[in-house]
């Protein structure tokens, strides 16, 4: 996913609230390094993105994002237990082979992770399902046979993950469609969240 | 070909110069050369303010002659033809481009080959062992020379790469951009082995008369072509060799004799015998070693990540897949250093199926990376 034209996505402008100032960042999936550029103007970090995709491996470097050429997947063996201040996953952790792997991994590698994922409750979802249909939303916009999200989950189960780890869930932000949508979305976070983002620590 | 017929994008006729360099120059080995030449070749147009300089470093057999044509009627361009030029990755309407011939090589720079002050004989094997340091050493002299205190970019692959990293831990502030390309942060003791074999392959040929076979009429021909013959089955992949020439037998029945029977045997013979006709034995033993020493953490605790820490450039390194000489992990092994000394620094991996050689090939990806990467580098530096 890349960002619109006239700003930043969305749950990036809302992470970029939770960094600090000068800290160290190293973003798994990163794209066309729009967070980490964002990140180097308004914050000061000094990041890495890692990323496979030819196309936004070269926009990286078009637009001087530092981007490594590393499979996830694999592990981040080349990275050491806390050397960066963020670890950060947006919107990529569904993709992966093992999810809970890349987790741990993050917080290992990272003093704080942040993964965001879009939520597989979301009622748009159930009602496809219910309708006997894959769902296809503005946050999985892709057909069944062509995504590239093979662990898809909800606020739920992810919440059930991070307490059978022991992970710290320290911050939570849930993301609807609509603004207005707040209120509604602090009572029924399952159904109502299209975007969840959780700042983690070990 | 005539002038005329030469490419669109070619950097056309260009012509080596000799600089002489009359600073002295202290090398590790504990000699110091009083003096020493080094041919140059400059492709593109230095700017105002001398920011827009980009050097070239060569690899183990290669030399100043990096891009365009020495005369019309020449077979080949320049070794890196492919991506210096104008419109080219290495963009020489942007870039002041320099490639030199390193201290110790044959092609005109001072050299085993060329005559020693001290005796009106040609060096041989009295030459000074260089030293991957000494060589970036003298690039630095040479760029004071040429009046650019600080390149934009230093560029090189394989061995180039070497000098590449050295550059930016030795003069950190002369080097804006560190392009690293099918490197690694030393070599490995099948690296060393190989080169091993190389080497005995030359001082066992008696031709090679310890080193002193300039005044005899000869040289070790037998023994460099076997050094190459080896260096070349390190360059390509295995995938490689079995598309280029299969091993099927030539004449379609086994021979029964040391005759040429399969296709690999010949290329490599061939290979062999033109690397005779153009390279100098003593360089390619000085060379060899030069690789063999190279070690930048040696200095800092064997921690290369420290060594990093001293360099101010931003890094690109690229490997490329089918490359086992220098493998993809070798190079991760840069990129680790470098993330964990903080350094600014990108890494692309290249599909590729030909080898370690594929750092000398126009791959549409590799030449994506390259061309964007220094398009920006270029932006900086208002080239």
């Amino acid at each position: 996913m890349s960002g619109d034209s006239n700003g930043l996505r969305p749950d990036l402008a809302l992470i970029t609230g939770w960094i600090k100032p000068g800290s160290r960042i190293l973003d798994l999936g990163c794209g066309d390094g729009a967070l980490l550029a964002h990140l180097a103007r308004t914050r000061q970090v000094r990041g890495y993105g890692l990323e496979i995709d030819p196309d936004n491996i070269a926009r990286c470097l078009e637009s001087g994002v530092n981007v490594i050429e590393v499979d996830v997947d694999d592990g981040l063996r080349d990275f050491k237990d806390g050397s960066f201040d963020y670890v950060v996953m947006t919107q990529a952790l569904q993709a992966m082979q093992r999810p809970d792997h890349v987790v741990s991994e993050i917080l290992r590698v990272g003093r704080t992770g942040i993964v965001t994922f879009p939520n597989f409750g979301h009622w748009k979802v159930r009602l496809a399902l219910a309708r006997g249909r894959m769902p296809a939303t503005p946050a999985l916009p892709d057909t069944w046979y062509a995504t590239a999200n093979i662990h898809l989950c909800t606020v739920a189960d992810f919440e059930d993950l991070c307490r059978a780890r022991g992970w710290n869930v320290r911050q939570r932000s849930l993301m609807g469609h609509e603004r207005r949508d707040e209120g509604a979305l602090r009572l029924m976070p399952n159904l109502l969240a299209e975007v969840a983002l959780y700042m983690l620590e070990r | 070909m005539n002038a005329s017929e030469l490419p669109a994008d070619s950097v056309g006729l260009v012509t080596p110069r000799k600089v002489a360099i009359d600073r002295p120059l202290a090398l590790d080995c504990g000699k110091t050369l009083p003096r020493h030449d080094l041919m140059v070749e400059t492709y593109g147009a230095l700017n105002a303010e001398g920011s827009n300089a980009i050097l070239i470093c060569h690899a183990l057999s290669g030399d100043h002659h990096a891009a365009g044509y020495h005369a019309g009627g020449d077979k080949k361009p320049g070794w890196w033809d492919s991506c210096i030029g104008p419109g080219k990755p290495i963009d020489t309407r942007r870039f002041h481009v320099v490639a030199l011939n390193n201290l110790g090589g044959c092609r005109g720079s001072t050299g085993p080959g060329t005559i020693n002050p001290d005796t009106g004989k040609p060096w041989g094997p009295d030459f000074p062992i260089v030293t991957v340091r000494d060589w970036v050493r003298s690039q630095a002299l040479l760029a004071d020379a040429l009046g650019i205190r600080q390149w934009a970019a230093v560029i090189g692959g394989s061995l180039g790469g070497f000098q590449v990293m050295q550059w930016a831990i030795d003069f950190p502030d002369r080097i804006r951009h560190a392009l690293v390309i099918a490197a690694a942060p030393k070599l490995s003791a099948q690296n060393i082995a190989f080169n091993e074999i190389a080497r005995q392959a030359i001082l066992s040929d008696p031709d090679y008369h310890g080193g002193h076979f300039y005044g005899q009429n000869v040289v070790p021909s037998r023994g460099l072509k076997l050094a190459r013959m080896l260096g070349h089955i390190t360059y390509l992949s295995d995938a490689a060799m079995r598309e280029k020439f299969g091993s099927v037998l030539k004449s379609g029945a086994m021979g029964f004799n040391y005759d040429v029977e399969f296709e690999v045997e010949s290329y490599l013979r061939y290979q062999g015998q033109s690397f005779v006709d153009r390279f100098d034995a003593n360089t390619y033993l000085l060379m060899t070693k030069a690789l063999d020493y190279f070690d930048p953490a040696r200095d800092f605790g064997d921690s290369l990540a420290e060594a990093f820490r001293r360099a101010r450039a931003k890094f690109l390194v690229v490997a490329f897949s089918s490359d086992w000489r220098f493998a993809p992990a070798r190079s991760r092994e840069i990129v680790r250093a470098l993330v964990e000394a903080g350094r600014d620094v990108s890494y692309a991996l290249i599909d590729s199926q030909l080898g370690h050689d594929d750092f000398l090939m126009p791959l549409p990806e590799y030449n994506r990376v390259l061309a964007t990467y220094l398009g920006r580098a270029a932006a900086e530096v208002n080239a």
